[in-house]
C-alpha cells in the first residue's frame, strides 16, 4: 500500500477513521484468510501478478466490448504461460479480467462424465490448450428446463456415427461462454435418438473448429451473441448444427453408452451429477458473488468517510456522509452481510465435505439436504449480493455512476449470477419441495435432516425480550428467526426465511468461537446484531404476524438496530480494511486505500478516450461556407453534410466578448476551395421563437419592467 | 412476419379495447392521435435512421447523437413544433428516451437567461443561442459537492479596476464536475460560483461564462475542459469536468435580473426568489413522468416475451407453458405494472397541479407553492427508487436473454438509475418532505389544522387522549374497496409521521444540537416520508378511477389499483400490524387476495402493455417486440456484432495459436 500517486500521503479523513481500531485489522484479515500462511501466500501472488505491467488494469473502463475480448484472451495466454513458468497452480487475483472460465467447466464436465479412456484422451490436450473447449447446454428457447432442450444425437448404425442437429431456431445453442469465438471444442447437450426413440439428454464432445485456422468446422454455424449489460470480456456464443458427425466413441459415457448395434447401457448412479452442480453454486458464491460485495463495501465505505457533505451542526465543517445515519443504514447492514455470508460460506464447505466423503462411499442420504442448502444459499446470497452491491453504488451519489468508481462493472458482472448456474426462483422452489417434505416428515413424527431439525421442535411462545438490550441476546434474535422460518405458510417467502435463521444461528455460532480473539470478538458480535436486527427491521411484518413480536417489541428492536449503526460507525473502515483488498484489485478511483479520491477521479478521468484523441483540426477546415465556423465541423471532425449547414451560424454579431471574438480566418487548404458551396443559407432570416419561449421571454421581460 | 400465435391469443382474449386506455393516459382521443402523427414523423424520416447503438463505441454514440440533436433542432423549427409536450414527443422519438448533448444547452441555459438574465444581457445571448452559436451549459455541481449549495467551493471575485469577475477554482474539489454537453460540446457554461465583491462573500450566484473559442473550439486560456470519462450509461452525454484559473469576464456577464453588482462593487440584493421553486416542482414532475414511462417501457417488454417464452411442464405430459402462467412470475411482473399506472396518473397530477399553480403565481399567489415543493420532493424519490427497483425486476424475469443488450432492459436501466441522484438526491429529497410532514404536525399538536395532502394530520386531534393508540380505531376494512385502502395507507402514513415526531421529540430532549436530534432520527423519518408518499399514489391512483367511463377499462383499472395498494400492504405488514391498522387475519386475507388478482389480471395482462402505446422503435427491444417474433430476430442482431465482423477473430492469430505452439 506503500505506493501513493505522486507522493501524496493518505487523505486525513480516512486516516484518522485508522487511527484506533477497536481490534487488529492484520488479525481479523488472517481470520478471514483462515491462517496467517494463507494471506502471506495471497499477498506473495498478488504482488507478482499485480506488478506485470501485462496484467495493467489502466484501460478496463475505456475500452469496447471487442477490445475487452481481445484483452482477456492476451491476459489469459500471459497468465498460462507466467504460471507455468512459475510453477503455479493459479493466480486468482485478476480472474476478472479472464476468458477462457467455461474451459475450466468444459474440463469438469469430461472429468466427471467421461470414461477413464475419454479422459486420458482429451483432458491433457485441453491442459495445454491445445484444445479449447466450452459447455453448451443452455438453448436460444430453452434454460431451466432441461428435458425441453431440443438440439439431437440421431445415432446411425451404418457408419458407426452420431449426427448432431439443431432443428429450430430455437434449439440453437445460446450464452455458453468461450463459444462465440475462442472454443474449438463443445461439450454440447442433445436430446439421444436411436432406432427412432428418445433416450433423453446426453453430453457429446463435438469438434466445432479447425485446429489448424480457428474456421468452423462444415456443418457448423457459431458466432457470437453479442454485447451484454456486464461480462463483454467474454465471447457468450450461440452455435447452430446441421448433420455433423462425430464417431460413437464422442459420446461422455461414464453412465451411458451406446453399443455398435445401437443398444442402450446404462451404468452408475448419475446422481453424483448433483454433486457437480453443488461445486460450481459453492465456488461461485466463495469466489465471485461473495467478493464483490466485500469490495463494494470497500469502496462505498472509504469514500463516504471522504466524501463530505452539509452540516451536521451549523458552523461546523461540512460532515462525512458516513456520519449520517440515513448513509450508515445504507451501507452498514451490507458490510454486516459481507461478514454473515463469509461465515456462512465456512459452514457450507464444511457440510459439503462432509456430504462428499460420504457421496463417495455410495451413501447418498444427505445429497437431497446438501442440493436444497446450496440451492437456497445460492438464491439468497446472489440476491443480497447483487442488491447490495447496487446500494453501495448508489450510495456513493453521482461518483458512483461512473465507470471508474469501480462500481457499476462490479455490478454488472455480479447480477448475472441471479441468472446463471440455476435461476434463482427455481432455485428457491426447488429447495421449498425439500422443505415442504421434510415439513411432512415433521409432523409424522419421523426424523429430520440437521439443518431442518428445528422443523421437529413445537415449542413456539412468544418472545421474551422486556428492553431494548434485549435484543442484543442471539437467543432472543435466533429464536425469533426460527419462529419465523419453521412457520408454515407462504411458500416462496419461506424459504428465504429458512435461509436467514441458518446465517443467523450460524453467525451466532462463528462469533462464540472467536473465544480467545476478545476484540474481533466484540466488534462481530456487534456485526451478528446488526445483521439479525436489520432483517427483523426490514421484515418486520413477518415477527409481528401472530404475534411472536408484540407492537412494543418491535418497538425495542428497532431502537436497538438503529443505536447499533452508531456503534459500528466507528469501526466501519478497519471493518473493510480487514478484507484487504489491493488498490489493484479494486480498480477504483473512490476506494482506493490512500483516499485520494478527488485527484484520482481527475487524473483518471484525463485517459478518457474523449479527451487523448486529439482532434485534426489544425490547418483543416470544412468545404462548407461557414469553413472553420462550421460547428458540425469541430463537433464531429468531418464535413458537414449539406443538411447541417443551417442551425450552425456563427454570425458576426456576437463579437466584443472575451472569447467570442473570431479567429482570423486561415486560408483553406489547397484544392477545397472550389469545395467551398455558395448562395444563401436559410439562416439569415433566422427563425421564430417557439411559442412557448416567446411566452416565456415577454413574461420574463414583463415582470423586469414592472417596479 | 405473422404475429406469433401467442401473442395474438392474448389479444384476442382481451377484457377490453386497448385503445381507449391509451386515451387515458393521453389525456384524450386527440392527444393519443397527434402523438402519434409526431412520431411518425421522426421514425419515418430517412435521416433519423443510424445504425443499432449497441454495437457502437461511446464516442460513435456520441456523435449519431450530436448529429440527431442538430437535425431536430433544425425540424422542430421547420415544422412549426412549439407546444412542450409536442417538443416532448419529438425529442424523445429521435432520441428513444435516451439523454443527449444539446440537452443542457435547451433545458437549462436557455431557460436560465429567460429567467435570470436581464434584457440587456438576453439581447447579447438569447438569440445567439437559440442560433446555437453559443452552445451553453449548466455548471452546478463540483466534483467535492452536490447537494449542499452553500459548500460548492468555486469563486467570482469582482475586480472594480477592470470591472471583470475573476472565476477561479482553487482547489480539486472545486471543479466543476457532471455537467451535461460540457465535455466538449459546449462553447459557453453559466456557472454557479460563491460571489466575493467589496471583501465580503455573497453566497451563490450564476455567471455566464465563455470556455471555447468560437470558432476553433480550443478551450480558452485559463480554461480547462474535459470530459469525465465513461459511466454506467449516459454513453451520449459528454458530462465533462472544468476548472478556472483566474479567469476573467465582464462585470455584464453576471445574470443580474435579481442580484446585481454595481460597477463599483456594491452589492444589490435579490428580491424575493421563491420563483426557482416554481423550475424545480416541473422538472420533479417530469422526472415522476419518466419513473412512469421508463417502468413501463419495462414491462411491456418483459410481459410480451412471458407470454411468447415457454418453459417447464406444470402437468406432466403437456407442453412448455408460457411463463406468464407460473404464479411466481406473475407476482414479480403484474405489480409493477399496476405501479406503473399508478405513476402515470401521479405524474399527470403534479403536472396539473404546476401548470395551476404556475398560474396562480402569474397572478402573484405564491401560499401553495412551499407545500407543492416539499411534497413533490418525497413523490421524486418516491417513484424514481420504485421504477430503479422494478426496472431491474423486469430485467431479472426475462432470465438470460434480459442480460443481453438486445433486450433493451439494461439500457433502459442505466438510463434511469441517476435520477435517483440527480435533481436532488433522493435521502435528502426525503428528508425535504419529513421536514414539512413534522411541521405540519407540529402545527397540528398546538391545535392548528393544516390543509391539502397533510389534512389527514388533523385526524391525529381527536386522539390525543390515548397517544399510542393513534391509527387504532374500529377496523371495517374492505379489501375489495380501493377507498377503503386509502383510509388504511391514510393511517399508515399518520401513525408513521407521529411516531417519527415523537422520536425526534425524544431525541431533542436527549441531546443538545436540533441537528444531531435530526440526523438521529432521520431513519423514521425517511420511513415517514415514503409512507406518506405511498398514500398519496393510492390515493391519486384511486381517484383515477372515477374518470374512467368505460366499464371494461374500468373493472380492469379497478383490479390493478387494488393490486397495488394490496401489495403494498403485503410489503410493509410490519406498518400496518404495528399500528394495528390491520389485524393477522386481514393480513392473510391480503396475501390471498394478491394471488387472486394475479389471476385475474394474466388474461389481460398482454393488453395492458399494448395500452402503453410505444412503438417498437421506441422499446429498443427484440424481446419486446409488438409481433413477438423473439428469437429469429434476436439470430439476426447477434450476426451484427462487432465481434462476428469476421468468421476467425484475430486474437485466434495473436494469441492462440502462438500459445498452442509453445505448450
Amino acid at each position: 500500500q506503500a505506493c501513493f500517486p505522486n507522493g501524496r500521503g493518505v487523505n486525513p479523513d480516512l486516516d484518522v477513521e485508522r487511527k484506533a481500531p477497536s481490534f487488529s485489522v492484520e488479525r481479523l484479515t488472517t481470520i478471514l484468510d483462515e491462517g496467517a500462511q494463507n494471506t502471506k501466500l495471497r499477498r506473495e501472488v498478488e504482488k507478482v501478478i499485480l506488478s506485470d505491467p501485462a496484467f495493467s488494469r489502466e484501460n478496463q473502463y475505456f475500452q469496447t466490448p471487442p477490445e475487452q475480448y481481445e484483452t482477456a484472451v492476451r491476459k489469459s495466454v500471459h497468465l498460462k504461460e507466467k504460471l507455468d513458468q512459475l510453477g503455479w497452480a493459479e493466480g486468482g487475483v485478476i480472474s476478472e479480467d479472464l476468458g477462457f472460465n467455461i474451459h475450466t467447466v468444459f474440463k469438469t464436465s469430461i472429468w466427471e462424465l467421461g470414461t477413464s479412456d475419454q479422459i486420458a484422451k482429451w483432458i491433457p490436450l485441453a491442459d495445454k490448450y491445445h484444445i479449447v473447449g466450452t459447455y453448451a447446454q443452455t438453448e436460444l428457447g430453452h434454460g431451466t428446463y432441461l428435458r425441453g432442450l431440443e438440439t439431437t444425437a440421431t445415432f446411425e448404425i451404418a457408419t458407426q456415427e452420431f449426427v448432431l442437429n439443431t432443428p429450430r431456431i430455437s434449439a440453437m445453442k445460446w450464452w455458453p461462454g468461450d463459444l462465440g469465438r475462442s472454443a474449438t471444442h463443445a461439450v454440447v447437450l442433445a436430446q439421444l435418438y436411436i432406432k427412432g426413440k428418445c433416450y433423453g439428454m446426453h453430453p457429446f464432445f463435438v469438434p466445432i473448429r479447425s485446429l489448424q485456422d480457428g474456421s468452423p468446422r462444415p456443418g457448423v454455424l457459431v458466432g457470437d451473441i453479442g454485447p451484454k449489460m456486464g461480462m463483454n470480456h467474454i465471447d457468450n456464443g450461440f452455435l447452430m448444427l446441421h448433420n455433423v458427425r462425430i464417431p460413437r466413441e464422442n459420446m461422455l459415457g461414464k453412465f451411458s453408452q451406446v453399443l455398435p448395434d445401437g443398444s442402450y447401457v446404462k451404468q452408475g448412479s448419475e446422481k453424483i451429477n448433483y454433486l457437480t452442480m453443488i461445486v460450481f453454486r459453492v465456488t461461485m458464491l466463495a469466489k465471485e458473488v461473495l467478493p464483490a460485495l466485500m469490495k463494494a463495501c470497500t469502496i462505498a465505505i472509504r469514500y463516504a468517510v471522504v466524501r463530505r457533505q452539509s452540516e451536521l451542526k451549523p458552523g461546523d465543517p461540512e460532515a462525512k456522509v458516513l456520519d449520517f445515519q440515513t448513509q450508515q443504514q445504507k451501507l452498514l447492514p451490507q458490510l454486516a452481510s459481507a461478514y454473515a455470508f463469509h461465515f456462512i460460506m465456512g459452514y457450507l464447505d464444511t457440510f459439503y465435505s462432509k456430504g462428499c466423503a460420504e457421496i463417495k462411499q455410495g451413501k447418498f442420504d444427505s445429497l437431497p439436504e446438501l442440493h436444497a442448502l446450496a440451492s437456497v444459499l445460492k438464491a439468497v446470497l446472489t440476491d443480497r449480493c447483487a442488491a447490495g452491491v447496487e446500494v453501495c453504488r448508489r450510495a456513493c451519489g453521482g461518483h458512483g455512476y461512473s465507470l471508474l468508481s469501480g462500481l457499476p462493472s462490479l455490478y454488472c458482472r455480479l447480477v448475472a449470477s441471479c441468472t446463471y448456474e440455476g435461476e434463482n426462483t427455481v432455485m428457491l422452489l426447488q429447495a421449498a419441495r425439500f422443505l415442504i417434505r421434510c415439513f411432512g416428515l415433521a409432523q409424522s413424527g419421523q426424523p429430520l435432516p440437521p439443518s431442518v431439525a428445528y422443523l421437529s421442535s413445537r415449542s413456539f411462545g412468544k418472545c421474551a425480550a422486556r428492553d431494548q438490550a434485549d435484543f442484543l441476546n442471539p437467543d432472543v434474535y435466533t429464536g425469533a428467526y426460527k419462529h419465523r422460518a419453521s412457520r408454515s405458510g407462504r411458500i416462496p417467502a419461506t424459504c428465504p426465511a429458512h435461509c436467514y435463521y441458518i446465517i443467523v444461528e450460524n453467525f451466532v455460532a462463528a462469533v462464540e468461537k472467536l473465544g480467545n480473539e476478545a476484540e474481533i470478538q466484540r466488534i462481530m458480535k456487534h456485526l451478528c446484531d446488526l445483521f439479525a436486527l436489520n432483517g427483523i427491521f426490514s421484515d418486520l411484518g413477518d415477527f409481528l404476524h401472530d404475534g411472536y413480536l408484540s407492537e412494543e417489541q418491535a418497538d425495542m428492536a428497532t431502537a436497538s438496530y438503529l443505536d447499533l449503526l452508531a456503534v459500528i460507525r466507528k469501526d466501519a473502515v478497519p471493518l473493510v480494511d480487514a478484507f484487504d483488498f489491493s488498490d489493484g484489485v479494486l480498480n477504483s478511483a473512490l476506494g482506493s486505500y490512500d483516499g485520494q479520491v478527488y485527484q484520482r477521479l481527475y487524473e483518471w478521468a484525463q485517459k478518457s478516450p474523449a479527451n487523448t484523441q486529439v482532434r485534426a483540426q489544425h490547418g483543416r477546415v470544412c468545404a462548407c461556407d461557414r469553413r472553420r465556423r462550421c460547428l458540425w465541423f469541430w463537433l464531429m471532425r468531418s464535413e458537414c453534410p449539406s443538411s447541417c449547414l443551417n442551425p450552425f451560424l456563427f454570425s458576426p454579431s456576437c463579437t466584443g466578448e472575451p472569447g467570442l471574438q473570431e479567429l482570423p480566418e486561415t486560408p483553406l487548404p489547397e484544392g477545397s476551395e472550389q469545395a467551398v458551396r455558395t448562395g444563401s443559407s436559410s439562416s439569415e432570416h433566422g427563425w421564430e421563437l417557439p411559442l412557448f419561449l416567446e411566452r416565456s421571454l415577454r413574461a420574463s421581460r414583463a415582470s423586469l419592467e414592472q417596479p | 412476419m405473422a404475429m406469433n400465435s401467442d401473442l395474438r391469443k392474448e389479444r384476442d382474449a382481451a377484457s377490453f379495447i386497448p385503445e381507449l386506455l391509451t386515451h387515458v393516459l393521453d389525456a384524450g382521443a386527440e392527444r393519443t392521435r397527434r402523438r402519434r402523427e409526431i412520431e411518425a414523423l421522426v421514425l419515418n424520416d430517412p435521416d433519423f435512421q443510424h445504425e443499432d447503438l449497441n454495437f457502437l463505441s461511446r464516442s460513435q454514440r456520441y456523435e449519431v447523437a450530436i448529429r440527431k440533436s442538430a437535425l431536430m433542432v433544425i425540424k422542430l423549427r421547420e415544422y412549426g413544433i412549439a407546444d412542450p409536450d409536442e417538443i416532448y414527443w419529438f425529442k424523445s422519438s429521435v432520441h428513444r428516451g435516451r439523454p443527449e448533448p444539446l440537452d443542457l444547452h435547451l433545458g437549462m441555459f436557455l431557460p436560465t437567461l429567460l429567467t435570470q438574465a436581464t434584457p440587456e444581457q438576453q439581447d447579447r445571448f438569447f438569440m445567439p443561442a437559440w442560433n446555437l452559436e453559443i452552445i451553453g451549459t449548466y455548471a452546478q455541481t463540483e466534483m467535492g459537492h452536490g447537494t449542499h449549495l452553500r459548500g460548492l467551493e468555486t469563486t467570482a471575485t469582482y475586480d472594480p479596476a477592470t470591472q471583470e469577475f475573476i472565476l477561479n477554482s482553487p482547489t480539486v474539489t472545486s471543479i466543476k464536475w457532471w455537467p451535461g454537453g460540457l465535455g466538449k460540446t459546449s462553447n459557453h457554461a453559466i456557472v454557479l460560483a460563491q460571489l466575493y465583491t467589496q471583501g465580503e462573500c455573497k453566497g451563490l450566484h450564476a455567471f455566464i461564462v465563455p470556455i471555447r473559442r468560437l470558432g476553433t473550439h480550443e478551450p480558452l486560456p485559463g480554461i480547462t475542459v474535459g470530459d469525465i470519462g465513461p459511466k454506467f450509461g449516459y454513453d451520449e452525454m459528454d458530462n465533462g469536468y472544468l476548472k478556472m484559473d483566474h479567469f476573467r469576464i465582464p462585470r455584464e456577464n453576471m445574470l443580474m435580473k435579481y442580484a446585481k453588482v454595481e460597477p463599483d462593487g456594491t452589492y444589490m440584493k435579490p428580491v424575493s426568489d421563491k420563483l426557482t421553486y416554481g423550475t424545480m416542482v416541473f422538472i420533479r414532475s417530469i422526472i415522476v413522468g419518466d419513473s412512469a414511462r421508463s417502468l413501463s417501457r419495462a414491462c411491456t417488454i418483459a410481459i410480451r416475451y412471458s407470454a411468447v417464452r415457454h418453459q417447464s411442464e406444470i402437468k406432466p405430459g403437456e407442453p412448455e407453458h408460457q411463463i406468464l402462467d407460473y404464479q411466481t412470475q406473475q407476482y414479480k411482473l403484474f405489480p409493477l405494472l399496476a405501479t406503473a399506472y399508478a405513476f402515470h396518473f401521479v405524474g399527470a397530477y403534479m403536472k396539473n397541479t404546476y401548470r395551476r399553480i404556475t398560474g396562480d403565481i402569474n397572478q402573484g399567489d405564491l401560499t401553495q407553492l412551499p407545500e407543492l415543493h416539499a411534497l413533490t420532493a418525497g413523490l421524486k424519490a418516491f417513484t424514481s427508487w420504485c421504477a430503479n427497483t422494478g426496472i431491474e425486476e423486469c430485467r431479472m424475469a426475462c432470465g438470460g436473454h434480459g442480460y443481453s443488450r438486445c433486450s433493451g432492459l439494461p439500457d433502459i436501466y442505466v438510463t434511469f438509475t441517476p435520477s435517483c441522484t440527480y435533481e436532488g438526491e433522493n435521502t435528502v429529497m426525503m428528508l425535504q418532505t419529513a421536514r414539512f410532514l413534522v411541521k405540519s404536525y407540529t402545527q397540528v399538536s398546538s391545535g392548528q389544522l393544516v390543509s391539502g395532502m397533510v389534512s389527514y394530520l388533523n385526524d391525529l386531534l381527536g386522539q390525543r387522549i390515548q397517544p399510542q393508540q393513534v391509527a387504532a380505531r374500529p377496523t371495517a376494512v374492505q379489501l375489495n374497496d380501493p377507498s377503503s385502502l386509502v383510509e388504511v395507507y391514510k393511517r399508515r402514513a399518520a401513525s408513521l409521521v407521529e411516531a417519527a415526531a415523537k422520536n425526534l421529540q425524544a431525541e431533542l430532549t436527549r441531546r443538545k444540537s436540533k441537528e444531531e436530534a435530526w440526523n438521529r432520527t432521520s431513519v423514521d423519518l425517511v420511513r415517514a416520508s415514503e409512507a406518506h408518499c405511498h398514500y398519496v399514489v393510492v390515493k391519486l391512483f384511486t381517484a383515477k378511477l372515477s374518470e374512467i367511463g368505460n366499464p371494461a377499462v374500468h373493472a380492469v383499472m379497478t383490479n390493478l389499483c387494488l393490486l397495488y395498494a394490496l401489495y403494498g400492504i403485503s410489503k410493509h405488514t410490519g406498518d400496518f400490524l404495528q399500528a394495528a391498522i390491520l389485524t393477522d387475519a386481514q393480513v392473510t386475507q391480503v396475501y390471498q387476495r394478491v394471488k387472486e388478482l394475479l389471476a385475474a389480471i394474466r388474461p389481460d395482462a398482454v393488453t395492458l402493455v399494448d395500452a402503453f402505446d410505444f412503438h417498437d422503435a421506441h422499446l429498443g427491444s427484440v424481446l419486446g417486440r409488438y409481433d413477438g417474433n423473439v428469437y429469429e430476430n434476436m439470430f439476426a442482431w447477434a450476426k451484427k456484432s462487432p465481434l462476428n465482423k469476421t468468421e476467425v477473430h484475430e486474437s485466434f492469430h495473436k494469441h492462440l495459436k502462438p500459445m498452442q505452439a509453445k505448450l
